[in-house]
């Protein structure tokens, strides 16, 4: 049961590069139905004219002398690799 | 003085024992060390500690130092270069940090030793600690019981003097709840008074790392050592630091302290109703001025909370892909199942479903509906709090509508874990400073005590004031000084 929203877990899932089992599906539809039903309440308010916050504290431009520091070696950027050879990650083949 | 002894005090009793040197700081550790092995078993706080590295730190501990040779437990989502760092994940099992977060630099720079890491729910993600993949994590006061969460692991440690302080992280009441449940003090800085960098993301715009310990008076010297700006975090602000320990035992003539009425709701445990009642009239008695504010929006936190928290998680989230680091699903048949397995295999349930309501609210088509509404109210809600403080000092409330609940008894229904937030999420919607105590206890059904927290809530950037306020409160009651007795407790069930 999805309430009244539009949430197609399945779907979504795809989105998010997520496979999830039939039976995960079914119990995130039934649940995320459950919080956004709970969530329609938000619709309630009036926000015209109401600037959104992406943050708390607002701030623009941090800027710091370009400087050269220390990074990490390519051996510290391996350090939990999956799979290396030859100082770079080894992924499976992407192109035919 | 007794290993046992030892390892029950508290950070500022401890400290003129080290500097006098009537202990050593390899001593101090090796009376954690016998601590967490005598009584962690039961508990399950810790996932991992290096006593051999700390050893070393401990032999070359400037004891001078404001935190010289104090061990602080960190919760496992705080990168400690060497150490493993798995956010309590599967797809993070055998991690290891190559760099140390800024405030794991700054605690030593205090003299402090980051030597272990403590339980969490995956990725931050529970009120419970119940999400971890690795153990459970049992409160201290009744081991049928969470210790609260996220930072779980760290509260309990805190709870059974396993640690004499840790670091934990705060996106929606994740130090102040656990604190709450496990009878100890949790305190959530401003957003931006306190590094990020090396914290692993939950969410960006609310996540705060701060400290759990057994006195307001060891917060204030945690907060001393790890507030500040940062270069490495362009939200860490530039603002200078008090020495929030030096203000303390001021007390609370002229301090005017507001009680929202939107936060006298149904569904607050009268235990915990009637020791915020008793508190307050407390407070009153030793001088505060209690005003009523309200913060209209109230109702609607935790619904915006979950929508931001969960879309900027979905986001956050998509860096564990199985290439750099972390779980690889094995023989992947294209790119698609490379990624979709690696992830469906690494993440947990209660994570997956954060990243599937976060992608949606951020999709197209329901991103207006969903995560730029949440952003207005999110500013409404901040508003409220603007105003409210601008008529007091400081709000107080209960931390948490119950005490500790049972494990199991709310992992069916994400809802009613996420309603666990109800009066300490909006605070990091607002990015101010909040900080809960122990304020007295209720009595399960079994008979055992479960410690009742007290949260106020400050300005931003006022963490001197509400560690003030904290201070009078706990300087005359004796709530601080309960421990939870582990000796006749044994775990029950699985």
């Amino acid at each position: 049961m999805a309430g009244e929203s539009d949430l197609d877990v399945a779907y979504v899932a795809k989105l998010a590069r997520l496979n999830l089992s039939a039976e995960e599906t079914h119990l995130f539809q039934k649940q995320l139905g459950d919080v956004l039903k709970y969530a329609e309440k938000l619709k309630e308010i009036d926000v015209t004219g109401v600037e959104a916050a992406a943050h708390a504290v607002p701030i623009f431009n941090v800027f710091r002398e370009d400087e050269p520091r220390d990074c990490f070696t390519a051996e510290q950027a391996l350090s939990n690799a999956p799979h290396q050879a030859n100082n770079l990650f080894i992924v499976p083949k992407v192109v035919e | 003085m007794t290993r046992s002894g030892l390892s029950a005090l508290s950070i500022a009793e401890l400290r003129p024992l080290l500097r006098r040197r009537e202990v050593s700081a390899r001593e101090v550790l090796e009376a954690v060390e016998e601590r967490i092995n005598a009584v962690d078993g039961k508990i399950g706080a810790y996932l991992s500690r290096d006593f051999g590295a700390a050893a070393v730190e401990a032999e070359k501990a400037d004891v001078n130092l404001p935190l010289g040779g104090v061990p602080i437990a960190i919760k496992d989502i705080i990168n400690v270069a060497g150490q493993p760092c798995t956010c309590a994940s599967k797809i993070l099992r055998g991690y290891r940090a190559p760099y140390n977060a800024t405030v794991i630099e700054k605690l030593r720079a205090a003299g402090a030793i980051p030597f272990g890491k403590t339980n969490l729910d995956e990725f931050a993600m529970g009120s419970s600690t119940e999400n971890s993949s690795a153990q459970l994590t049992r409160n201290p006061w009744d081991l049928s019981r969470v210790p609260g969460g996220s930072s779980g692991g760290s509260a309990a440690a805190v709870a059974i003097d396993a640690a004499f302080g840790a670091l934990g992280t705060d996106t929606g009441g994740s130090i102040r709840q656990p604190a709450a449940l496990s009878g100890i003090v949790g305190v959530k800085p401003s957003y931006g008074r306190v590094s990020r960098y090396g914290l692993t993301a939950f969410a960006s715009s609310l996540d705060q790392v701060g400290s759990l310990t057994k006195t307001v008076r060891d917060s204030a010297l945690i907060m001393n050592a790890i507030a500040g700006p940062d270069p490495c975090d362009t939200t860490c602000l530039n603002e200078p630091v008090p020495d929030y320990a030096a203000g303390l035992g001021r007390g609370l003539k002229g301090v005017r302290l507001g009680l929202p009425k939107e936060y006298m709701i149904e569904g607050i445990d009268s235990p915990v109703r009637q020791a915020v009642d008793v508190a307050v009239k407390h407070l009153a008695s030793l001088g505060a001025e209690i005003v009523e504010v309200s913060l209209p929006h109230t109702d609607y936190s935790i619904s915006v909370y979950y929508i931001l928290a969960t879309a900027e998680a979905s986001a956050n989230l998509a860096r564990f892909d199985g290439v750099r680091y972390g779980y690889r699903a094995e023989n992947p048949t294209d790119l698609l199942d490379f990624y979709g397995r690696t992830r469906e295999e690494g993440f947990g349930a209660e994570v997956k479903r954060r990243i599937i309501l976060g992608t949606y609210v951020l999709s197209s088509g329901y991103y207006d509906a969903y995560y730029l509404r949440a952003q207005k109210v999110r500013e409404l809600i901040r508003r409220d709090f603007e105003q409210a403080l601008a008529k007091v000092d400081a709000l107080v409330s209960p931390t948490s509508p119950t005490p500790a609940f049972k494990i199991g008894e709310k992992t069916s229904d994400p809802l009613q874990m996420y309603l666990a937030d109800i009066f300490t999420n909006a605070g990091n919607l607002a990015g101010i400073c909040g900080i809960s105590l122990p304020c007295g206890f209720a009595r399960s059904e079994s008979g055992r005590t479960l410690p009742i927290g007290l949260q106020f809530l400050g300005k931003a950037l006022d963490e001197a004031r509400i560690f003030e306020i904290a201070y009078a409160y706990e300087q005359s009651t004796e709530w601080h000084k309960a421990r939870p007795s582990l000796n006749d407790q044994n775990i029950v069930g699985k």
